[in-house]
């Protein structure tokens, strides 16, 4: 099997980060990965993807042209990745920033308030976490939830890493929703 | 055995040249290969070696030159304008038998073009690049361990023939993470009884591309060329996917072989049977190994993302053998697996 994923949003809410992690937790669950960030004139406050391949088989290209599962935390991410994906596939989306609903009706959609979620349990700046958490959920192929304490340990910089509990656990209400 | 970890292309290329002895890096920063020069900045004072960002790229590799002429494993790196600019530097290195380890990140040309990954600077990374008759090393890797593993390798092939080894690889390539296993560390370096160490209590070593004694410089360039051909017997390296029944064989190396994987997998699902020929040092060209593989097929679809370079190699080479029709995206753009799909398809 192999699912092609694409992570959009604004920069700065972490869509960069959350397909790392996804890479990191399937990768320990020894899975074929590969991320690929868009690196065009990008500047805060635009938008920003990653590519991300999981596959039980050696990853052909890296490049996702039409991906089975977009999660888009922003609206002009919607607007930009919906049309290109796969008919069956599945697209998580921000409710919290996105008020319209998905137009495609050969796709699997769920919406998920992400912003409220991640400030309910600890940070709102986690929305990208609930999202992780939610997607997991509804595939739960890619990873299992116990591999991203381990994928946050090697994702985040010395730094940051006083925020993995925290993290963790924002990454576990969205996977708790009551949603697949 | 490491640990598996995930890593960008970039900075894979970074430990494994730490890894390979490489205490000397020079070099001048520019998209999309910037997270090397980061990386060797952050790296290599915590082992003792030198990082330096020069004023320019004429000055860095002129500091590769310095460092390699003194004995040391150095390295710079840079995308395609970046390269252009240290072409004189290879030459010079070229004329002078100065091993280094030269990393070009293809971005769109020409000129400063754009910062997407492209495969344009093939003819300059195998035809010489720079002035005079010459060749450089080149290995075009396809993954993230390649670039690690295939790192390693150029150091250890710079040293033995005494020659400029360019990886050559492209910004998507360079922005890629993927599980990694880190190369073994190179525990002892080779010998080199022709560097500038000091000449006390010895007769000096001489350095130099300017040889303008009577019939100096035709001796030399003959000399070189020995040695190329020892290269070229030696160390091919290539791979093939799918070609021991394929009817059709694409060619294609680094980012674009990858996207021609994917092709062969839609292609054979549909039964059509098409294979893989992936040549990885693209100087040497495997002349002899493309030419036995197109013996076996119907067509050759030489796949790159460019007008078309090494569509020329595979003429020269296979294309007395079978038709070659070639497919190319310019400008920084990736090769589409419905167009390769597509043109597979119109020769069945």
């Amino acid at each position: 099997m192999t699912k092609e994923i694409i992570f959009a949003g604004f920069g700065g809410q972490g869509v960069i980060l959350a397909g790392k992690i996804l890479c990191i937790a399937a990768m320990n669950e020894d899975k074929f990965v590969s991320h690929i960030p868009s690196y065009g004139a990008e500047m805060r406050g635009g938008t920003a993807n990653c590519s991300v391949v999981i596959a039980d088989e050696e990853i052909a290209s890296p490049v996702v042209e039409h991906p089975d599962i977009c999660i888009v935390l922003n609206k002009p991410s919607m607007d930009k990745f919906e049309p290109r994906m796969k008919e069956g596939g599945i697209l998580i989306y921000n409710t919290s920033l996105i008020e319209n609903k998905p137009k495609r009706t050969d796709i699997k959609v769920y919406g998920v308030d992400c912003n409220k979620i991640a400030a309910e349990n600890g940070s709102e700046r986690a929305a990208n976490m609930v999202a992780l958490g939610a997607l997991v959920k509804i595939v739960p192929w890619l990873s299992k939830v116990d591999s991203f304490a381990y994928a946050l340990d090697h994702a985040i910089s010395a730094r940051n890493k006083k925020f993995n509990e925290v993290n963790l656990a924002i990454i576990k209400a969205g996977n708790s929703l009551p949603i697949a | 055995m490491s640990e598996k970890i995930l890593m960008k292309g970039n900075e894979a290329i970074g430990e494994a040249a730490i890894l390979a002895g490489c205490r000397h890096y020079f070099a001048y920063p520019i998209t999309p290969q910037n997270e090397i020069p980061a990386y060797m900045a952050k790296r290599l004072p915590q082992v003792g070696g030198t990082f330096l960002q020069a004023e320019s790229e004429l000055a860095a590799v002129s500091m590769v030159m310095g460092a390699s002429a003194g004995g040391a494993r150095v390295m710079t790196s840079s995308s395609s304008p970046g390269i252009s600019l240290k072409q004189e530097g290879i030459s010079y290195m070229s004329g002078a038998q100065l091993p280094a380890v030269i990393v070009n990140m293809m971005r769109g040309g020409p000129g400063l073009g754009n910062i997407a990954g492209a495969q344009g600077d093939y003819f300059q990374a195998t035809r010489g690049g720079g002035n005079g008759d010459y060749h450089v090393l080149v290995i075009a890797p396809g993954n993230v361990q390649e670039l690690a593993d295939y790192t390693v390798k150029a150091f250890e092939l710079a040293d033995k023939y005494r020659i400029v080894c360019m990886i050559l690889g492209d910004g998507y390539l360079g922005q890629m993470s993927e599980p990694l296993i880190l190369p073994e560390a190179v525990k002892e370096l080779p010998a080199k009884d022709w560097a500038l160490t000091g000449a006390k209590g010895r007769d000096p070593h001489i350095i130099a591309s300017l040889r303008l004694a009577d019939g100096a410089l035709v001796g030399h360039v003959y000399d070189l060329y020995k040695n190329y051909a020892e290269i070229e017997k030696n160390e091919v390296i290539y791979d093939t996917q799918n070609l021991e029944d394929a009817d059709y064989m694409l060619v294609a190396y680094g980012t674009s072989s990858r996207v021609c994987k994917k092709a062969i997998r839609v292609l054979r699902a549909e039964g059509i049977k098409v294979g893989l020929f992936r040549p990885v040092t693209l100087w040497p060209f495997p002349k002899k190994e493309i030419a036995e593989a197109a013996k076996k097929v119907k067509k050759i679809l030489t796949v790159e993302m460019s007008m078309g370079q090494m569509v020329q190699d595979v003429q020269i080479n296979a294309g007395k053998y079978c038709d070659v029709d070639f497919y190319g995206e310019p400008g920084g753009m990736l090769p589409v697996v419905e167009k390769i799909v597509q043109r597979v398809k119109s020769y069945v």
